[in-house]
């Protein structure tokens, strides 16, 4: 940085440092105070000082080095993987890599702070405030050049260059759209549908054990998901793997609940969608998809812990706190011959956060 | 002193006696049926007669205030439950209830809070016995049931990994992702895994306590139970590789550290830099 001596530095206030048009009604209505007399550092004065701040600097960076080569001993000391050293219960190679790294980057801040502080030269520096605008010259000019440009150049003149120009610039889109077309297609009918069909079997999640109706008691949560995830072909390949069973687990987990069947309060229609007071409801919440389970079995009701809206299972998964806006969608259930819980069709409306072509 | 308590007592001995005697007979016959009727003898607790006696007395005195005498349960005026009743609740469910401290309830609130027992060991076996003889219901676990260490050493791996994909369908929605706990509506909460006993562990997601769904054997089987406690055990083994875990509540109290801690220490380590001047004296005169 650059900086003047005291005595030729312009003081604030003068009357030649407002380049500005509009003159003030009172040309300086309080007095210029001026600067403070010059108070030098006893590192200015004091030659012990002095050497002492560059001692006390010096360490500062050694000290930085030492950690440096520390940070790489440690590197090769401490073990890490499937056994690692500890350190007060803490990953030892993490917890030194750390503090090596750190106090070594630290070291160099502080060793600079007191180089600035103590030992660079010290004065006190006024810079005039000036007009944002470029002057008018500048502006001049600059106009001045861009027209010489596009006279040089010739592009109004020779429309041929021009609009090949245009053509090649619009063609670099499609590059673009190329190589971003898996954002697409649109998803369809995707939204609408899971993999729930007439009379698949609802199984416990990680186990996928199929349920029955007796094994379930007043206030039983189960996380679940359809029997298809867990089958195989003849083979032995599971039927639904990678990202298809990804995309289809998001909308097909569903969780099954039991309640005290007087509780329940089925909405027209619904009477026939539980067996013995067990409900099955997405798992999905319908404000933005995240996976819900928290269940309190005294209330019946359903929070979602990511925005807390709050769900009544005993009265058709209708919203009761929260920023959801429709009730949770219930899967219609039943029992097969074998007398295991079964959907008895897919969802009747799509799972998960709304979307405006829902319902149409 | 002495005098005054046996003339009180002479006092109250005299007018009710009788409709005591005959109350204390009737609820014995009916407790002695309860116990002894073949449907209901469903625990090897509830078998021991001398116990489900001593457990009687004592639930008369500590528990039978918010369950009803013969634990039948209170209902208030509105309809709604003073205290639940207690028939089929099962062996289980006193023992993780008492001996956790849970119950008895210091005060009527939204949840019961862990605190120090109130009965020892062998009083909440009697009263672990005088409920389990109301009604059939889940009887206290074994410990090949719950003790990960009876899972033999080569599948103990295996088991903690089966555990953790459990643990995490199951229970990370309120116990958080280690087992830390979180919070519920209304004042409730989900309490810490963490230094819970496998026992207790086991019987939670037996019985279902509180606002707790039931996780019953049939549907989560014995030795998947095993695996989350298993798996819930290892992580609490398991070093802070990472470093600090901060409670591991999460981004809440991570990013509480980091702006209080972390961007505060920063922010005034640099205005106590500039608080302090290098300027003397000194210079003036020199």
């Amino acid at each position: 940085m650059s900086h003047e001596n005291d005595s030729t530095m312009p003081v604030p206030g003068n009357d030649d440092a407002a380049p500005h048009a509009g003159t003030p009604a009172v040309a300086d209505p309080i007095a210029n105070p001026g600067l403070p007399a010059h108070q030098p550092r006893p590192t200015d004065v004091d030659k012990a000082a002095e050497r002492r701040a560059e001692r006390q600097v010096a360490t500062m960076f050694g000290l930085s080095a030492l950690m440096a080569i520390l940070f790489c001993v440690a590197y090769f000391t401490f073990e890490i993987g499937e056994n690692p050293d500890t350190f007060l219960g803490l990953g030892a190679s993490n917890l030194a890599l750390g503090v090596s790294l750190g106090l070594a980057l630290m070291l160099i801040g502080i060793g600079a702070i007191q180089w600035a502080r103590k030992l660079m030269s010290d004065v006190e520096i006024v810079e005039m405030r000036h007009a944002i605008a470029s002057s008018e010259e500048d502006r001049k000019d600059t106009v001045a050049a861009l027209q010489q440009g596009a006279e040089d150049s010739g592009i109004a003149r020779r429309p041929l260059i021009r609009n090949s120009l245009i053509g090649a610039l619009a063609m670099l889109g499609l590059p673009a759209i190329v190589a971003l077309r898996d954002l697409g297609p649109l998803p369809g009918d995707a939204l609408e549908r899971t993999v729930w069909r007439p009379g698949m079997r609802i199984v416990n999640d990680v186990s996928g054990a199929p349920i029955r109706p007796d094994e379930v008691e007043i206030g039983q949560l189960i996380n679940a998901e359809p029997a298809v995830f867990f089958e195989t072909d003849p083979e032995g390949e599971p039927l639904v793997e990678g990202h298809e069973l990804q995309a289809e687990k998001a909308k097909a987990a569903v969780i099954v609940v039991r309640m005290q069947p007087r509780d329940i309060t089925p909405a027209a229609g619904r009477e026939n969608w539980g067996v013995e007071g067990i409900l099955c409801y997405s798992k999905i919440c319908t404000h933005v998809g995240c996976p819900i389970s928290l269940w309190e079995q005294q209330s019946h009701h359903l929070l979602c812990p990511c925005h807390q809206s709050t769900f009544d299972l005993a009265d058709n998964g209708k919203v009761i706190f929260g920023p959801a806006a429709r009730a949770l969608p219930q899967l219609p259930m039943g029992l097969d011959d074998e007398g295991y819980l079964v959907a008895l069709s897919d969802f009747t409306e799509p799972v998960g956060p709304s979307f405006w072509e829902r319902g149409e | 002193m002495r005098f005054l308590s046996t003339r009180l007592s002479a006092k109250r001995r005299s007018p009710l006696a009788g409709v005591v005697v005959l109350l204390m007979g009737l609820l014995f016959t009916g407790g002695a049926y309860a116990v002894l009727s073949p449907a209901s003898a469903t625990d090897d607790l509830a078998s021991d007669q001398a116990l489900v006696d001593q457990g009687r007395q004592l639930f008369l005195v500590g528990c039978a205030s918010c369950h009803g005498r013969n634990g039948e349960g209170v209902v208030t005026k509105d309809g709604t439950q003073y205290g639940p009743s207690l028939v089929g609740v099962g062996a289980a469910a006193v023992d993780f209830q008492v001996s956790t401290g849970r119950m008895p309830m210091a005060q009527p609130g939204v949840q019961a809070p862990r605190k120090n027992p109130v009965y020892n060991e062998e009083e909440t076996r009697a009263l672990a016995a005088y409920v389990a003889s109301l009604g059939p219901g889940p009887s206290i676990p074994t410990s090949e049931q719950y003790d990960p260490d009876a899972i033999p050493e080569g599948e103990r791996e295996e088991a903690i990994v089966r555990g953790g994909e459990f643990f995490r369908t199951n229970c990370t929605a309120c116990h958080n992702f280690n087992g830390s706990g979180g919070a519920l509506p209304g004042g409730k909460f989900a309490p810490t895994l963490i230094g819970v006993d496998e026992v207790h562990l086991y019987e939670a997601m037996l019985t279902g306590p509180q606002q707790m769904p039931v996780f019953s054997d049939d549907v989560l089987e014995p030795e998947e139970k095993r695996d989350i406690i298993a798996y819930l055990k290892s992580t609490e083994e398991a070093p802070n590789y990472g470093g600090f875990g901060l409670g591991s509540l999460g981004p809440v109290s991570e990013g509480l550290f980091a702006w209080i801690v972390g961007i505060g220490g920063l922010v005034g380590f640099a205005v106590w830099i500039a608080a302090h001047t290098t300027r003397s004296k000194k210079g003036s005169q020199a």
